[in-house]
C-alpha cells in the first residue's frame, strides 16, 4: 500500500525518527519528571511531591530574578517591535544609495556569536558609557535591556518584512486616492496588514530575551540577577530538583508563548483562506 | 515600486533614523571598541592603551590558544557532521510525509529549539552525570547479571565526548530546519525520474537528490557550524579542563585574567571565522543561483 | 497502422485495480489490456484517475486493490526501478545538474552498462531524438522542445518494454504540439515500442493513439480505437467528451429488428432509425448527433427526405440564433420551436457562399436514419 516515496511508511526511518525523537526529549521529559520527585536525589523516583515548587516560591532571590527577566524580556520586545518595524518599512519602502550594506549590517546581529556581541557590551557598558548601577528598578537594568534589543530587533525586522512583501500595494493607492495621507494609509491599512507579523516578531524577540544567557551574563553587574543568571549559578553549585522545577516553569511560559504564536498564525491562515 | 528618500523625506527620515542610529550607536560602536582594544596593550589592570600592535593576534595564533581554536574549529565541525548524519533521514521523512505528520514532526523539532539553551543543557547534565540517569540505568542493569565485578559509572560528563553531545543535542534543529527547507523545494518528478530509469532509493539519494539540495545543505551546514563554533554555555557545563572552547578562553580573558586586548582579539578571530564561513555559503548559493536564473 | 496492432497479444494487464486515497476512489476496479506494440492513450478529464492509472503502471502508486501485469509478470508490489518501463515526465524532470549526454546515459550508468557501450548507446539516442551534437549541453541551455527531447531519450536508451508519456505535448506551443505529434508517431514506428500516453486533450489522442481508453470519476467508460469512439461511443459521457455532439433524449416507440422510432420532446415525427434498439417500448435513450452530420436545407425546399427515411421523417424546421465563421467550417446554431438548439456544421467548400445562410433564417434540418448513436445511458 505504501508507494516508494513514502519514506514515512519505512521501519528504519521510522526507527531512526524514534531515536532522534528519544534523543531530543528524553533529557527534557526526565527533567520534568524529577521535578516532582520527592527526594533530592534525581535518578531514583521517590513519589510526586510539589516540594521544590514551594521551596522555588520561598526563594525570594529566585522570584526577583523571574521578575528581572520578564521586565527585560517586555521592554526588550518593545523597543526591538518599534525598531524592527521601522527598518523593515524602511527597507520594504525605499531604494537609497547604501541600502545593500544597510541590509547586511541589520542581518549581523543574527550571525554574530553572541560571546563576541556578549564582551562587546560588557567593554562599552563599564568602559566607555558606565551603565549607573545606583539607578532605581527597573531602570538599572537599562544595559541589558538594551543589549537584548539590539540583537533582537534584527530578527523582528526579518519576520514583518516578510510579511510586508505580501502586502498589495494597490491598496495603499486606493486610500491614497481616496484621500487618506501618509499616516492615516499607515494606521489603517499598514498596520493592519503587518499585525501577523507584528505579532510573530514580538513572541519571538520576548522569547529570544528569555532565553538569553551568554549577552546576559557578560552586560549584568554584580547586583543584577536575570532568571538564567540565577539557574546558572544554581546549576554550577548544585545539581537538585529545584533547578527542575525552575526550569519546567520556564518550559511551560516558553511552550505556552509557541503555541500562542502558533496558535495566532494559524488564526491569520484560517482568515486569508476565508 | 520602490520610492526614492526624496519622494517622501519626511517618511524617509522618521523611518530610517531610529533603527540606523541605534544600529551605529549601540551595535556597531561596542564592536569597534573591542576591535581597536585587540590592537592595544594593557597599561595597568584598568588603563588600557592603544598601540596597533599585532602583538594580541600574534599570541592568539601561539601553538596554545591555536590549539584551542583549531580544537574548536574540530568540536564544530564534528558536531555539523554529527547533526548532518542524524538530521538528513529527519528532513527526508518531514519532506515527503502526509501534511498532518509534516506538522507534527516540524513542531516536534522546532520545540527543543524554542526551549532554554541552558534549561537543554541542565536536562543533558542530569542524563549524563556520574549518577546520572545512563549510568544508574546501566548500573541497575549490571546488577541483575550475578558474578560481575562492582559496575564502574562510564565517564559521560566532564570531557570531550559530553560537549560534543551537548553540541549536537543544541544544534540539531538548526540542520534540519534548513534541510527539510532544501528538500522540499525540490522538484519531486525528478527523484521519480531517477527511480524510473533504474536507480536505487540510495544512489537517488547521492546522485540526484543531494547535488540538487546542496545550496541547502551548504546552509544547513553553515548555520549549524557557526554557532558550534561560539558556543560558550556548552563546553562550560558540560566540558572538563581539556574541553575548553575559543568562547570559554574569550570568557576568561574578560572576567578573570583581566586581558582585554587580548580577549578583543580573540573575539575578532572568532568574527573572522564566522564571516569566512558566511562568505562560503554566499558564493555557493550565488553560484547555484545564477545556474537556476539561466535556466 | 503501426506494425504491432496485428500481433496483438497483451503486454500489460490491469486486473481490478482501484486506488483509494482516503476516502476519495481515484481510480475504481479498473480491468484493461494494453497490446503489445500499439500506441495507447489514456483520455480523460482532469482528475479522472488517467495519471494514477499511468504512475500506478510506473510504480510510483501502489494499487489499493487488483493486480498490474507486465509480460505476464505480476509487478504490483515491486519498485519503479525494477520494472521493464520507462516515463516521460510531463515536466520532462531533466536533472538540472547534469549535461544533455549525462541525463541520458543516466540510467545506464545506474544499471552498470559499461562506460564505452554507454557512450555508443546515448550517441544513438541522441541521433534517434534529432539532438546529435548537443550531448555536451546543460539542460538550462535547451528550449522546451529540446528538453523533452532528451527526457524522449532518456526513456528510450533504457529499451523498455513500455514507454509511458505523461501529456506528453501539453507544455509545447501549438505549432511544436503540432510538429511533435507527427514526430512521436514516426517514433514509436521506428523503434517498435509500446507506448501508453496520457492526455486530456483528445485531438491529441485521436490523431496519435491506435487505441484510447476514456475515463471518468476513476472509472473506465470505454476502450475503443478514435474513429470508434467518436462514431460508436458508448455512453453520453464519450460522446460529449470526443468532439461536440447535439444530445436528444427521446423514449423508444417502434423497436423492428430492421428499424427503430424514438419519440424526442420538440421534434414532430419521431426520430427514424434504419437499425433496431433491443429495449422495451418507452425506454429512456439518448441519440448522440454530431453537428457534421447535420444537414442545413433552405426553407423553400420541401421538407428534404434522407436514405431510405420515409418522406418527411428526420427533418425539423428551426431559425438560425448564431453563426460562427470557423475558416474551412461555419457552425450554425439552430434554434427549434420549443427553443431547444441543434448545432449543424457545414464545410466552406467555396470561397462565396458563406452568407448563403443568414442569422434569421428559417431552415431544414436534416439527417440520415444511420447517423444517430443510440445510447442507453
Amino acid at each position: 500500500m505504501k508507494g516508494p516515496l513514502d519514506y514515512l511508511a519505512r521501519w528504519p526511518l521510522r526507527l531512526w525518527l524514534a531515536m532522534v525523537g528519544a534523543f531530543l526529549y528524553l533529557p527534557l521529559l526526565a527533567l520534568v519528571v524529577f521535578s516532582f520527585n520527592d527526594s533530592r536525589r534525581i535518578t531514583v523516583w521517590r513519589g510526586f511531591s510539589l516540594r521544590w515548587y514551594a521551596e522555588l516560591f520561598d526563594d525570594g532571590e529566585l522570584v526577583a530574578a523571574f521578575g528581572n527577566s520578564l521586565v527585560i524580556a517586555a521592554a526588550s520586545t518593545l523597543i526591538s517591535l518599534i525598531l524592527g518595524t521601522l527598518a523593515a518599512l524602511l527597507l520594504w519602502r525605499f531604494r537609497f544609495a547604501g541600502k545593500a550594506p544597510l541590509e547586511a549590517l541589520l542581518g549581523l546581529p543574527i550571525v554574530v556569536p553572541e560571546i563576541c556581541l556578549g564582551v562587546a557590551f560588557l567593554v562599552f557598558f563599564t568602559a566607555i558609557v558606565p551603565w549607573p548601577t545606583e539607578l532605581p528598578w527597573p531602570l538599572n537594568l537599562g544595559a541589558i535591556i538594551i543589549a537584548h534589543a539590539t540583537f533582537s530587533f534584527s530578527f523582528v525586522a526579518l519576520v514583518v518584512r516578510a510579511r510586508l512583501a505580501s502586502f498589495d500595494g494597490a491598496l495603499a493607492e486606493a486610500a491614497r486616492d481616496l484621500g487618506a495621507g501618509e499616516w492615516l494609509i499607515f494606521r489603517d491599512i499598514m498596520v493592519p496588514h503587518m499585525v501577523p507579523g507584528l505579532v510573530a516578531g514580538a513572541l519571538l524577540a520576548f522569547t529570544l530575551s528569555l532565553d538569553d544567557f551568554v549577552i546576559t551574563f557578560f552586560t549584568s553587574g554584580p547586583d543584577t540577577i536575570t532568571f538564567p543568571i540565577k539557574v546558572y549559578s544554581m546549576v554550577r553549585f548544585s545539581v537538585t530538583p529545584a533547578v527542575n522545577a525552575a526550569s519546567t516553569l520556564l518550559i511551560l511560559l516558553t511552550a505556552g508563548l509557541t503555541a500562542l504564536a502558533l496558535w495566532l498564525q494559524g488564526a491569520d491562515i484560517a482568515k486569508q483562506a476565508a | 515600486m520602490l520610492q526614492r528618500p526624496s519622494q517622501a523625506p519626511g517618511v524617509f527620515a522618521a523611518v530610517g533614523l531610529p533603527p540606523v542610529v541605534w544600529l551605529f550607536a549601540l551595535f556597531l560602536a561596542p564592536l569597534a571598541v573591542i576591535w581597536t582594544y585587540s590592537f592595544g596593550e594593557n597599561r595597568t589592570l584598568v588603563d588600557i592603551a592603544i598601540t596597533g600592535s599585532w602583538g594580541n593576534y600574534a599570541r592568539a595564533l601561539k601553538p596554545l590558544y591555536l590549539a584551542i581554536l583549531l580544537k574548536s574549529m574540530g568540536f564544530a565541525a564534528l558536531t555539523t557532521v554529527l547533526c548532518f548524519v542524524l538530521g538528513l533521514p529527519v528532513a527526508l521523512a518531514i519532506t515527503f510525509a502526509s501534511r498532518r505528520a509534516k506538522l507534527l514532526l516540524l513542531v516536534a523539532i522546532m520545540l527543543p529549539f524554542w526551549t532554554n539553551l541552558l534549561i537543554r543543557t541542565y536536562a543533558l547534565m542530569a542524563i549524563l552525570r556520574t549518577e546520572g540517569l545512563i549510568n544508574a540505568g546501566l548500573g541497575a542493569l549490571w546488577g541483575i547479571v550475578p558474578g560481575l565485578p562492582p559496575f564502574e559509572p562510564l565517564p559521560l560528563i566532564n570531557n570531550n565526548f559530553a560537549v560534543v553531545v551537548g553540541l549536537v543535542y543544541v544544534h540539531l534543529p538548526f540542520m534540519v530546519l534548513p534541510l527539510y527547507a532544501a528538500l522540499d523545494r525540490l522538484d519531486r518528478s525528478l527523484i521519480e525520474a531517477s527511480l524510473d530509469l533504474g536507480a536505487g532509493h540510495l544512489a537517488t539519494l547521492w546522485r540526484v537528490v543531494v547535488p540538487l539540495a546542496l545550496p541547502g545543505i551548504v546552509s544547513g551546514i553553515i548555520i549549524t557550524f557557526i554557532p558550534a563554533l561560539g558556543a560558550y554555555l556548552t563546553p562550560d557545563l558540560l566540558g572538563g579542563t581539556n574541553s575548553q572552547m575559543i568562547a570559554n578562553v574569550i570568557e576568561r580573558q574578560f572576567r578573570s585574567a583581566n586581558d582585554w586586548p587580548f580577549g578583543a582579539a580573540l573575539s575578532f578571530l572568532l568574527m573572522y571565522l564566522t564571516f569566512a564561513a558566511l562568505m562560503v555559503q554566499a558564493i555557493i548559493s550565488r553560484r547555484s543561483a545564477e545556474r537556476e536564473g539561466a535556466r | 497502422m503501426s506494425p504491432g496492432m496485428s500481433s496483438g497479444s497483451p503486454i500489460i494487464r490491469f486486473e481490478g485495480v482501484t486506488k483509494r486515497y482516503g476516502k476519495v476512489v481515484a481510480v475504481d476496479d479498473v480491468n484493461l489490456e494494453v497490446r503489445e506494440g500499439e500506441f495507447f492513450a489514456l483520455l480523460g478529464p482532469s482528475g479522472c484517475g488517467k495519471t494514477t492509472l499511468l504512475r500506478m503502471l510506473a510504480g510510483f502508486e501502489v494499487p489499493s486493490e487488483g493486480r498490474i501485469l507486465i509480460d505476464g509478470q505480476d509487478v504490483t508490489q515491486v519498485g519503479p526501478n525494477k520494472r521493464p518501463v520507462n516515463m516521460v515526465f510531463q515536466n520532462y524532470a531533466v536533472f538540472p545538474h547534469m549535461s544533455v549526454a549525462d541525463n541520458v546515459g543516466y540510467g545506464l550508468k545506474v544499471d552498470g552498462v559499461p562506460s564505452g557501450e554507454r557512450t555508443m548507446r546515448v550517441e544513438e539516442a541522441l541521433a534517434l531524438v534529432k539532438l546529435d551534437g548537443l550531448g555536451s549541453r546543460r539542460p538550462d541551455q535547451l528550449s522546451g522542445g529540446q528538453r523533452q527531447r532528451v527526457a524522449l531519450a532518456r526513456a528510450l536508451v533504457k529499451r523498455p518494454r513500455v514507454l509511458l508519456l505523461d501529456e506528453p505535448l501539453s507544455a509545447l506551443d501549438a505549432k511544436l504540439r503540432e510538429a511533435m505529434r507527427t514526430e512521436l508517431c514516426q517514433l514509436q514506428a521506428q523503434v517498435g515500442i509500446t507506448f501508453v500516453m496520457v492526455t486530456h486533450d483528445q485531438d491529441e489522442a485521436l490523431a496519435l493513439a491506435d487505441r484510447c481508453a476514456v475515463m471518468n470519476r476513476g472509472l473506465l467508460q470505454q476502450v475503443a480505437s478514435p474513429s470508434d469512439l467518436y462514431e460508436f461511443p458508448a455512453s453520453r459521457f464519450v460522446a460529449d467528451f470526443i468532439g461536440s455532439v447535439n444530445m436528444l433524449e427521446g423514449a423508444l416507440v417502434v423497436d423492428e429488428p430492421d428499424h427503430a422510432e424514438v419519440a424526442v420532446a420538440g421534434i414532430d415525427l419521431p426520430v427514424f432509425l434504419d437499425h433496431g434498439v433491443t429495449g422495451a417500448a418507452g425506454t429512456t435513450l439518448w441519440l448522440a448527433l454530431r453537428p457534421e452530420k447535420i444537414e442545413l436545407h433552405k426553407w423553400a425546399e420541401a421538407p428534404p427526405a434522407l436514405g431510405d427515411a420515409p418522406q418527411g421523417r428526420n427533418a425539423v424546421a428551426g431559425t438560425i440564433t448564431h453563426v460562427a465563421y470557423l475558416g474551412s467550417e461555419s457552425l450554425y446554431e439552430v434554434t427549434l420551436p420549443d427553443g431547444q438548439k441543434l448545432k449543424a456544421l457545414r464545410s466552406n467548400l467555396t470561397r462565396w457562399d458563406q452568407e448563403d445562410f443568414a442569422l434569421g433564417e428559417q431552415v431544414w434540418l436534416a439527417w440520415h436514419a444511420c447517423s444517430p448513436a443510440v445510447l442507453l445511458s
